[in-house]
């Protein structure tokens, strides 16, 4: 079946490096990586007490993040501010990134949030085990009773897989909508579709930080708060 | 009936019938956020916060359909010919 255009699901080889072979998604997060570093060192190699315009910019964006992830973690948040603000800047650029001519979101692939959300998933155990000890982190799965155990897995897997799916989903659903669109209609009809899509790459890469947070912070405080 | 006609009848179904459920809950969220909101605008800030994180939650249901109906046109186990 060859329908419109090309399935979400397949992977554009790039080139191989000796037998394992570079996708497109990889080497637009390559791009991107590179691009977001080289910009953060220029940015912020000469940081001074009175800011010049950018700096202000530039700490206003940090803080922003900063105040966020407080409201939503209580205690200790300033340390899981690296992992989330730098997420949440990747996740921004690389949902509106699709946009840009000539190239696709390499979060409209499903192996990019795959991988991101393997990342969480990690960070999450990681950080509930740092601060409350591995025994009393493992014991709140067996919380009300020993029964719910394989509950409790099994939650914090689905959990993860839907973070995995709503990016994917979003993001590969609005560059498809775009694609049929253009094929139907021609050249300036999916311009407000556009609009909408950088919307939605706003608003799940808020979702995607936001709810990382949102289980980091139900990992490490002691209260039985759970979301989905 | 061959087997694609039968994949693209399935396809229609699971995202029309799928996302019934999701737009009533969705319009549901929205409404009591609005209720709440004109009644205590200086909540705003965090309701729409929590709103948005909620209405993500919802639409999840209707992307696994999305997805569901991708899996079935694009890449059906079932259909060899390519």
């Amino acid at each position: 079946m060859n329908v419109g255009p090309h399935s979400p699901f397949d992977l554009p080889i790039e080139f191989w490096v000796g037998p394992v072979p570079v996708t497109q998604p990889v080497v637009t997060t390559w791009l991107l990586v590179a691009s977001l570093a080289i910009l953060s060192f220029l940015l912020t190699r000469r940081l001074r007490i009175r800011p010049t315009r950018t700096q202000a910019a530039l700490e206003i964006l940090v803080t922003t993040i900063d105040d966020q992830i407080h409201e939503i973690i209580p205690a200790g948040a300033g340390d899981y501010l690296p992992l989330l603000g730098t997420l949440f800047l990747y996740l921004l650029c690389a949902n509106v990134s699709g946009l840009v001519p000539g190239v696709h979101a390499p979060t409209a692939h499903i192996e990019t949030p795959a991988a991101l959300a393997l990342i969480v998933f990690s960070a999450v155990h990681v950080a509930g085990m740092k601060r409350r000890g591995v025994g009393g982190y493992l014991r709140q799965f067996a919380r009300p009773s020993v029964l719910l155990l394989p509950l409790n897995v099994l939650s914090e897997i689905t959990r993860t897989f839907s973070l995995m799916i709503r990016l994917f989903g979003n993001v590969m659903s609005g560059e498809f909508i775009i694609a049929i669109v253009l094929g139907l209609a021609g050249l300036l009809v999916p311009i407000p579709l556009m609009g909408l899509e950088l919307l939605t790459g706003l608003i799940q890469a808020y979702i995607f930080t936001t709810l990382s947070a949102v289980f980091i912070g139900a990992a490490v405080t002691t209260m039985e708060r759970k979301v989905t | 009936m061959t087997i694609e006609i039968i994949s693209i009848i399935g396809a229609v179904v699971a995202v029309s019938f799928g996302a019934i459920g999701p737009a009533l809950a969705e319009g549901r969220a929205v409404a009591a956020a609005m209720e709440a909101m004109a009644r205590q605008p200086e909540s705003a800030p965090t309701l729409s916060r929590t709103l948005f994180v909620g209405l993500a939650m919802i639409e999840t249901m209707a992307i696994y359909c999305l997805v569901i109906a991708l899996l079935i046109l694009f890449a059906n186990p079932f259909v060899h010919a390519r």
